[in-house]
């Protein structure tokens, strides 16, 4: 093992990985599995065909509690967090001053707390930035004895019905405290993977019970990082660092449903001024999907250009979409070139390759609506 | 036939003045799932050691580099249309191109199977 492998942490279901076979790559600064024998396009089809696991234990957990948090989390989110009704969830996002995104999160209201899942990578800047902007107003605990895996695909629900019968009737964006074999767990019907699932919050001593119970399914596969990823580009969900990160803002970053009436109305989040100016005048660019001809895929950072050569974008997310069969991308472009069917030029390793503006999910969302 | 390797796990097997080649099981097994491969045309003039052609898994992009100098003579149309036998069959079905050889000496400085297998196993 590397010097540098030694200092990756790990999570609770480290050694599982290991006897599964995993491939173990850093991540986040996490020893995490990008892939199990299975590959990653049999991971990738299993979560669309059946169910799979994914350990996101890497990810943050933080609780907040005071008089009135949702209150106070809403000068640092442009979200509607003080009309979530207890038990229910939504995607919101931590902005700054100037509007760009410095993570984005569910948040969870959990009756008497507010119940976060932040990035792995961000999550120390995200406790940091909670405490510093919300001193005195609310307490911020990062729970690190917590794991969180996630339960994908369309038998998701069949196979937590026989470990939580009272996790089938859930509906998508809810939560619900539990039992799972006799321990405390958090289930939330929810996920970034296009499919309807679950994701379980639990003691991080009882997780591998959990996993290996789960596993045990019939339906159940263990799915890596890579088919999370290729999962949640055919889902046109970002992948903060990649698709969103501080220099876009919402607006730029097609995630205008994360911003209700009410919060446009009022504002009281950090870069509204211009969040603001750019949802009644429009934003000079922004993120599209898009669809390469042919089976060739662009990756990350390809260049896109305009018909004349000129250079309107770059791509931020980029790769194989395994149910779509075909490469699927998602990257920003010049306003001028958002509209659908655009027709546009990506640069992959010095050679033109024709593509065309695409709309997202490429593959279809099958979240669970009751 | 003689077959040799390249520290960049490509295979290369000599018959006459005509070289196959490919890239080796072991290199199949670290790409992953293969979706597309981008081979030369006919008539295409490689370097030893120069870009020859590319290979997209899931995951990611690699070059195939040319293990000899030469001209293409064919490309494996076979593997355009089913880049997943680069997974199947990498030392065999999936090869990706033939060449002509222009410096059959060039073949020296390859390693045979044995030198290759114990180079997988110090790089592992």
């Amino acid at each position: 093992m590397t010097e540098a492998a030694t200092a990756l942490k790990t999570t609770p279901l480290h050694a599982l990985h290991v006897e599964l076979g995993a491939r173990m790559v850093p991540f986040a600064g996490y020893d995490m599995p990008v892939q199990y024998p299975l590959g990653i396009l049999k991971e990738h089809q299993h979560t669309r065909e059946k169910a799979g696991l994914f350990d996101v234990s890497h990810m943050g957990q933080v609780r907040l509690t005071g008089a009135d948090p949702a209150a106070v989390l809403e000068t640092l989110v442009p979200g509607d967090i003080t009309g979530l009704a207890q038990g229910r969830m939504r995607y919101t996002l931590f902005l700054n001053e100037q509007g760009g995104i410095l993570d984005d999160l569910m948040v969870t209201n959990g009756g008497d707390h507010l119940f976060l899942v932040v990035n792995a990578a961000c999550k120390e800047q995200d406790v940091a930035h909670l405490r510093e902007k919300l001193a005195g107003k609310v307490e911020v605990e990062l729970l690190d004895d917590l794991a969180l895996m996630a339960l994908q695909g369309p038998l998701a629900a069949e196979v937590m019905a026989r470990f939580v019968p009272e996790a089938a009737g859930m509906k998508f964006m809810s939560c619900l405290s539990a039992s799972f074999k006799g321990v405390p767990v958090i289930l939330t019907r929810s996920g970034y993977t296009g499919e309807d699932g679950y994701e379980i919050s639990c003691d991080k001593a009882d997780a591998e019970m959990i996993a290996r119970a789960l596993l045990a399914e019939a339906e159940v596969e263990a799915i890596g990082l890579g088919a999370r990823d290729s999962l949640r580009l055919e889902a046109g969900l970002c992948l903060y660092g990649h698709d969103i990160d501080t220099t876009t803002t919402p607006v730029e970053g097609a995630l205008e449903w994360t911003l209700p009436k009410r919060r446009r109305a009022e504002g009281g989040f950090p870069g509204y001024d211009i969040i603001h100016r750019q949802l009644t005048g429009g934003a000079t660019r922004r993120r599209v999907g898009i669809q390469p001809d042919g089976r060739q895929p662009a990756r990350e950072h390809t260049e896109i250009q305009d018909a004349n050569g000129n250079r309107i974008g770059e791509i931020t997310s980029g790769g194989f979409g395994p149910t779509a069969g075909a490469p699927v991308a998602m990257g920003y472009v010049d306003i001028a070139h958002a509209a659908l069917d655009t027709p546009l030029t990506l640069v992959v390793r010095g050679k033109p390759l024709p593509a065309r503006v695409a709309a997202t999910p490429f593959v279809p969302q099958r979240y669970y609506r009751g | 036939m003689t077959k040799k390797f390249t520290k960049d796990h490509e295979w290369v097997q000599v018959d006459g003045d005509v070289a196959t080649v490919g890239v080796t099981d072991f290199a199949q097994s670290q790409l992953g799932d293969v979706v597309f491969v981008e081979l030369p045309e006919a008539g295409r003039v490689l370097e030893q050691g120069k870009e020859a052609a590319v290979v997209e898994s899931v995951k990611a992009a690699s070059d195939v580099y040319a293990p000899v100098s030469g001209t293409v003579i064919e490309a494996n149309q076979a593997l355009v249309d089913d880049p997943s036998m680069v997974n199947s069959a990498a030392e065999g079905e999936g090869w990706f191109f033939r060449i002509q050889l222009k410096n059959a000496s060039e073949l020296d400085g390859l390693m045979d199977e044995s030198a290759y297998k114990a180079f997988v196993e110090e790089s592992n």
